[in-house]
């Protein structure tokens, strides 16, 4: 009864936007933006969410590619490879490296933080827009521009870089080893700006979500994926700054002959590494925490439950953010640092993944007792914290600096950050898409369609990766263009795994073609609206048209009461949006 | 491009801190991780090369300490320029401003002397790792100079207008970092030896 009252006021209040919005464009009567204006050069947080989103898409395309290729050619080595050709041990080495970069840093990052983060943040929070959208606009500029460089990059004489996406040095410092000079130089130029692009990013959504909330809302109030977006910007920021040192120092090695890591020259090789780690961890936690915040907050809606703990899930999380500091050396204890600061690093890692564990028993215990429906946006927020445990589990095995002496550089490292890191932006990408993409078009996604989709990545995905863990257990060494060259490692059994891993990835691939069907039927042919609020959940972005209008809110919402309240027994509907009124 | 109508976002304060300032505070935050970073490996470096300090000898001091006077004279004029924009003065904001512009000029034609002679003298970028820090630090922080002019000139202008006058203190904060890492960088380039 309350959402007809609501959807009422949006009919006549919406009008009284508009009539806002002329004066915004300064003319005297309503009308459309031309294309450049609209989709180029917006200004509108919903729009720079997008333009983020459809990047990072076609990026995550060209880095899916690249694996493509280059589990082909581990499992049929020396073979034609379809739609790619012969493989050579430098483009080996180039398309491992650029598809960890363009997956981390152009695909996780853009859709995870600001996709999501440009989406979410002004609606879930009851705002027009971010505070500064010029600024807005300038970081997704900056971070196209980075994206052209990359690709840019794989096209120069030399070719693309080749030295892992941990570029570590003398490698990536000297082309002389690396053979692609402009190739490793725009690669640290793209890299470099993209985290600008961020840090400007940053920018709106700190101050944003801190200054610019709707009336009643407390901090305590905001929904757990604002918070979590925004703690990872907070990571972000204070843990690039030296590698953003690094990367100059680093451009200058490759470029002006300066020896900062050049061991021959009396640089120091693993300064980097600290640099490097220094910021990679902390990183992991960027990507991280967004997509846990958006399956605790899908999680709470389907379950129909306040979400168990959630104060204490946020402390957890600024202690997390904290100690995500204090153990960047645990990816480096083969590289001859002091056992005793390896002692100290296992230590520490060990302890975070205590507040990592409880965050995922929060979930479940929030799953507990609640009425469960299966929707597929519910059941991508449940597989990623299911697949998720396996990837923090897996690196516990490899905190131990012990162990890790034999794990290191294996098999079961790649397995291990595959397992935290395609839950977080391949599982994470379409739990945000399928619960969200309602509000950002106004239209349903097929249901059926969704969950064969989903069910058959999910094949595919631990088919990919359970095999790795075992070829790394038995000694497969990651980097290795061709196993047939290591008699030890040319055996029939490994092959096999090595095979049916590829095949996983094919199986993969081809069921985002039923991701692409669902688009095409729902948004061309079904056209089923999802009216504003398609889950009945509580947050602001449902209690306002979909799609939203420029300005997202007829009136400007107030707010009662946090984001949760689901199921309380003194009332008739199983929710509560935080912007309705208390009953006098 | 249309002079869009500020957003109501912009016109909230939850916290009660105008919200240019809370983005000046990012924008220092970061920066101050950047060169954390830089010359915390720096001072790593020279803990564990006693040798460099016969290469910091052929810094030249007397230029360095110049500068420092330069720069936090130039602060002074931006507090001027501050104090001014709170009382509504425009045209007064942007007169120290463009005064505290000048200073930065200063300090960059001082640095281009200083460089041209050391480059000179044989002092160049790649002749020890001393040497590639001292222009990485110093060069990445005389960019910053230059962006901190570019900066409070659009802002002058504006104040001069009267316009937009609570820029003149987020210009101001980020002319006092600017001049807070050469506080830094002058001692552990010039004087330690
Ligand atoms: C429970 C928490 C976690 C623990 C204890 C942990 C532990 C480790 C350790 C010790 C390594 C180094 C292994 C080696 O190189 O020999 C490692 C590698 C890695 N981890 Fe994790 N990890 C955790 C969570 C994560 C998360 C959440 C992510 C990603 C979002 C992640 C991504 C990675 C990546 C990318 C690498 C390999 C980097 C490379 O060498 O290319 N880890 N992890
Ligand atoms: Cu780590």
């Amino acid at each position: 009864m309350s959402q007809t009252a609501t959807h009422h006021d949006h009919g006549t209040a919406t009008q009284g936007h508009d009539a806002h919005g002329h004066d915004s464009h300064g003319h005297g009567h309503h009308e459309e933006p031309g294309f450049i204006k609209k989709y180029l050069w917006s200004t509108d947080h919903k729009m720079i969410a997008q333009q983020y989103m459809w990047t990072g898409v076609a990026m995550a395309l060209i880095g899916g590619y690249l694996a493509y290729a280059f589990r082909m050619q581990l499992a049929f080595p020396g073979k034609f490879i379809p739609a790619y050709g012969y493989m050579s041990s430098l483009q080996y080495n180039t398309a491992v490296t650029n598809h960890g970069t363009i997956m981390i840093f152009w695909f996780a990052m853009p859709v995870l933080i600001a996709a999501f983060g440009n989406f979410l943040i002004p609606l879930m929070i009851g705002c027009d827009d971010m505070v500064f959208p010029r600024i807005n606009r300038l970081s997704y500029q900056v971070f196209l521009l980075s994206a052209i460089i990359l690709i840019a990059s794989f096209l120069v004489p030399g070719g693309g870089f080749n030295g892992a996406w941990t570029a570590y040095p003398p490698l990536s410092g000297n082309s002389e080893y690396n053979m692609a000079h402009w190739g490793s130089t725009l690669w640290v130029l793209a890299v470099a700006l993209e985290f600008v692009a961020f840090l400007l990013g940053g920018i709106n959504f700190i101050t944003t979500a801190m200054n610019s909330r709707a009336p009643g809302m407390r901090l305590w109030d905001m929904p757990l994926v604002v918070w979590m977006i925004v703690i990872a910007s907070i990571l972000f920021m204070a843990s690039v700054g030296p590698l953003i040192a690094g990367a100059v120092m680093l451009l200058f090695d490759q470029n002006f002959g300066t020896f900062f890591f050049a061991p021959e020259r009396g640089g120091d090789p693993v300064l980097w590494q600290h640099l490097f780690w220094f910021f990679g961890h902390p990183e992991v936690y960027v990507v991280l925490l967004p997509a846990m915040g958006m399956s605790g907050d899908i999680i709470a809606t389907f379950s129909r439950k306040k979400l168990f703990a959630y104060k204490t899930l946020l402390y957890t999380v600024f202690g997390t953010g904290i100690i995500s500091f204090f153990v960047w050396a645990h990816h480096q204890f083969i590289a001859g640092i002091d056992p005793r600061m390896a002692n100290i690093f296992t230590v520490t890692t060990l302890i975070i993944s205590v507040p990592i564990a409880e965050m995922c028993f929060l979930f479940i215990a929030t799953l507990y007792g609640g009425s469960i429906t299966l929707t597929v946006p519910m059941l991508w927020g449940l597989a990623f914290v299911g697949e998720f445990l396996l990837g923090g589990v897996t690196g516990i095995f490899l905190g131990a600096s012990g162990a890790d002496i034999f794990f290191h550089d294996s098999y079961f490292v790649v397995a291990h950050f595959h397992y935290t890191f395609v839950p977080i932006a391949i599982i994470g990408f379409f739990m945000g898409f399928t619960y969200w993409s309602p509000k950002m078009f106004g239209l349903m996604l097929d249901e059926t369609l969704g969950k064969i989709h989903f069910w058959i990545t999910i094949v595919g995905f631990n088919m990919i990766f359970i095999p790795l863990f075992f070829t790394g257990l038995w000694g497969d060494h990651r980097r290795i263009y061709n196993y047939n060259n290591f008699s030890e490692l040319a055996r029939p059994e490994l092959q096999d795994l090595r095979i049916i891993a590829t095949v996983g990835l094919l199986i993969m691939i081809s069921a985002q073609v039923f991701f692409v069907i669902n688009l095409v039927k729902s948004y061309f042919v079904t056209k089923k609206k999802a009216g504003d609020n398609p889950w009945k959940a509580n947050t602001l972005e449902w209690q306002c048209p979909s799609p939203p209008p420029h300005g997202n809110f007829a009136t400007m919402p107030n707010v009662y009461r946090g984001p949760y309240e689901y199921s309380l027994p003194e009332r008739e509907s199983d929710f509560w949006p935080q912007n309705e009124p208390p009953a006098a | 491009m249309s002079t869009a109508a500020k957003p109501i976002a912009t016109l909230r304060s939850v916290t009660g801190v105008p919200t240019g300032r809370l983005a000046m505070w990012w924008l220092l935050a970061s920066e101050i991780v950047i060169f954390g970073g830089l010359l915390m490996t720096y001072v790593m470096h020279r803990i564990g090369h006693p040798e460099w300090a016969t290469e910091a000898a052929h810094t030249n001091t007397v230029a360095g300490a110049v500068n420092t006077v330069v720069l936090l004279s130039s602060s002074l004029s931006a507090v001027l320029a501050h104090q001014a924009a709170q009382t509504g003065n425009g045209k007064k904001a942007a007169n120290y401003l463009w005064l505290t512009i000048l200073g930065a000029c200063m300090f960059l034609v001082i640095k281009s002397f200083e460089w041209t002679h050391e480059i000179k003298e044989g002092f160049v970028l790649t002749r020890s790792t001393f040497w590639s820090f001292y222009y990485c630090a110093a060069g990445l922080h005389a960019l910053h100079v230059i962006a901190g002019s570019i900066a409070m000139a659009i802002v002058a202008i504006d104040a001069a207008k009267g316009k937009e006058l609570q820029r003149v203190e987020y210009a101001g904060i980020y002319w006092h970092f600017v001049d807070v890492v050469w506080v830094f960088l002058f001692p552990l380039l010039y004087i330690a030896k």
